[in-house]
């Protein structure tokens, strides 16, 4: 079975309690598929809720209702509704997620972060150094950057960072959002070649690319998110 | 995912005299998990810790702990010897106080030798050789070895608690408010060791944090608890950034992003 990943059917709403009940609908019944070797990119409006999507897919929100299936390494997973542990380890080995910021512990090296993901995946320390290297070498982070926290970098370097730690893993889906959005032409290049790599290997991926040239250059299909009326 | 929890508290209840600590919780901790225990002072966070790590017998309820032996052991059916012989094995804790949990007449050398001593070790050169390794996994700079925990500051007596309790190789951790008194500094460096420990040691814990940045970072799992009640659990960070109770949504909401 190759990966792929489905939602069905997925509604998400937002209840604030302590802003008088306020009630968000974000998500309405949206169905989507990406099969492997695919590139899907959710187009659509500020607020239309294509991060909350990939958020969903990797169950990091859960939604209302609806299934959200992935199936990777002859397993199909329902994320929405499977136990901590069973997303955690789909985290580990299946499902790679590029958030828009980086989150890390603020003392930990640059290369240290890289190669946690690839020991969290199942390689040696040693080889997962040598992979964190690799990555950051074609994400063009500077060597005397390894050592470093990346707490420290500039936007477009965490950025590098953040990619780096989801792409040293060959993760079999890919949660991409807005990877490119704080880089120059020159980087935006080498994410655009990553993401192409990914599907060419056959990884499912599924993402926001606001800049249309990045969009061009990846996607192979695109998913319009269309803006609910907020108020329920 | 066909291993079993190695702790299942069930229905456990307590109070003082009228006022309820903690009522009717259920929580369970898997192999390998770190489970936060979030909420405010007089949420019922330390009754539960004090309950379930064997050192304050519940008003009623279940503390079943999955031995090393595979047998499932209620920890307050169990006699005396036996909680105070899992709780020396098996078993470990980590004060927020690093004076609760050290002895400060002893050095640091000691305090870590002590512990493999209370599990059968006698060999003396072999036990400072250990003590010695442990004091460098904490980054203690083992040229202190002989030196008394008095003399050290509030993030080294942190660290070589932390080393006291993980050199007999406990299975289950419990840790109150492990980084409450440390400088920011400070707390970002112990919060780095506790993760690659438990990461490598395959560790299972359990942490009492009001510090929602810990839970965040340490922490697979997370209760959120609120008048002796858990309110909400789940994975750490789909209750911190999804949060569906209205108590939930208010502590995430309270707190300046770092």
């Amino acid at each position: 079975m190759t990966a792929s990943l489905r939602l069905v059917d997925v509604s998400k709403t937002f209840v604030l309690h302590n802003q008088d009940g306020a009630v968000l609908r974000v998500l309405d019944r949206l169905s989507l598929e990406v099969e492997g070797g695919e590139c899907v990119a959710l187009v659509g409006p500020s607020g239309a809720g294509k991060s909350t999507v990939l958020r969903i897919a990797c169950g990091n929100y859960a939604p209302d209702w609806g299934r959200v299936l992935v199936a990777a390494g002859g397993r199909a997973t329902d994320i929405a509704c499977a136990p901590p542990r069973a997303v955690l380890a789909l985290r580990r080995q299946a499902i790679g997620h590029v958030s828009q910021f980086l989150r890390v512990i603020p003392r930990v090296p640059a290369i240290e972060v890289v190669a946690e993901a690839a020991r969290l995946a199942g390689s040696s320390p040693d080889d997962a150094h040598a992979r964190a290297g690799e990555m950051l070498d074609i994400l063009r982070i500077p060597r005397r950057l390894w050592s470093l926290s990346p707490t420290t970098f500039s936007g477009g370097e965490q950025q590098r960072v953040n990619i780096a730690r989801t792409m040293v893993v060959p993760f079999p889906i890919l949660l991409l959002d807005e990877p490119t959005a704080s880089l120059d032409a020159e980087n935006r290049a080498v994410v655009v070649d990553l993401i192409r790599d990914a599907c060419r290997r056959g990884a499912a991926v599924l993402g926001i690319f606001h800049d249309a040239d990045v969009r061009a250059a990846v996607a192979t299909r695109e998913v319009a998110c269309a803006t609910l009326s907020r108020a329920a | 995912m066909t291993e079993a929890p190695l702790l299942r508290v069930r229905g456990l209840s307590h109070a003082y005299g009228s006022r309820i600590a903690c009522s009717a919780v259920d929580v369970e901790v898997w192999p390998g998990e770190v489970l936060a225990i979030v909420g405010e002072s007089g949420s019922g966070k330390s009754t539960l810790l004090n309950c379930i790590s064997g050192r304050m017998r519940p008003g009623a309820g279940e503390v079943l702990y999955r031995a090393k032996d595979g047998r499932e052991v209620d920890l307050w059916q169990a006699s005396d010897a036996q909680r105070r012989l899992l709780a020396r094995t098996e078993l470990g804790m980590v004060h927020q106080n690093p004076r609760d949990g050290l002895r400060l007449g002893v050095s640091a050398g000691g305090n870590v030798g002590e512990r493999l001593m209370a599990v059968g070790a006698r060999n003396y050169g072999a036990i400072r050789a250990t003590a010695a390794e442990w004091l460098a996994r904490v980054e203690i700079d083992v040229g202190r070895i002989d030196d008394l925990p008095r003399t050290f500051s509030g993030g080294m007596q942190q660290r070589l608690q932390i080393a006291r309790v993980l050199v007999s190789r406990p299975r289950l951790v419990f840790l109150d408010e492990p980084t409450g008194g440390l400088d920011v500094s400070v707390q970002a460096r112990l919060l780095d060791l506790l993760r690659s420990l438990s990461r490598d040691l395959g560790l299972a814990s359990i942490i009492v944090t009001h510090d929602l940045a810990v839970a965040r970072l340490l922490a697979h799992r997370i209760c959120v608890m609120r008048g002796g009640e858990v309110v909400e659990d789940g994975l750490t960070d789909r209750v911190l950034d999804d949060p569906r109770h209205p108590y939930t949504q208010l502590l995430v909401s309270s707190v300046l992003p770092p």
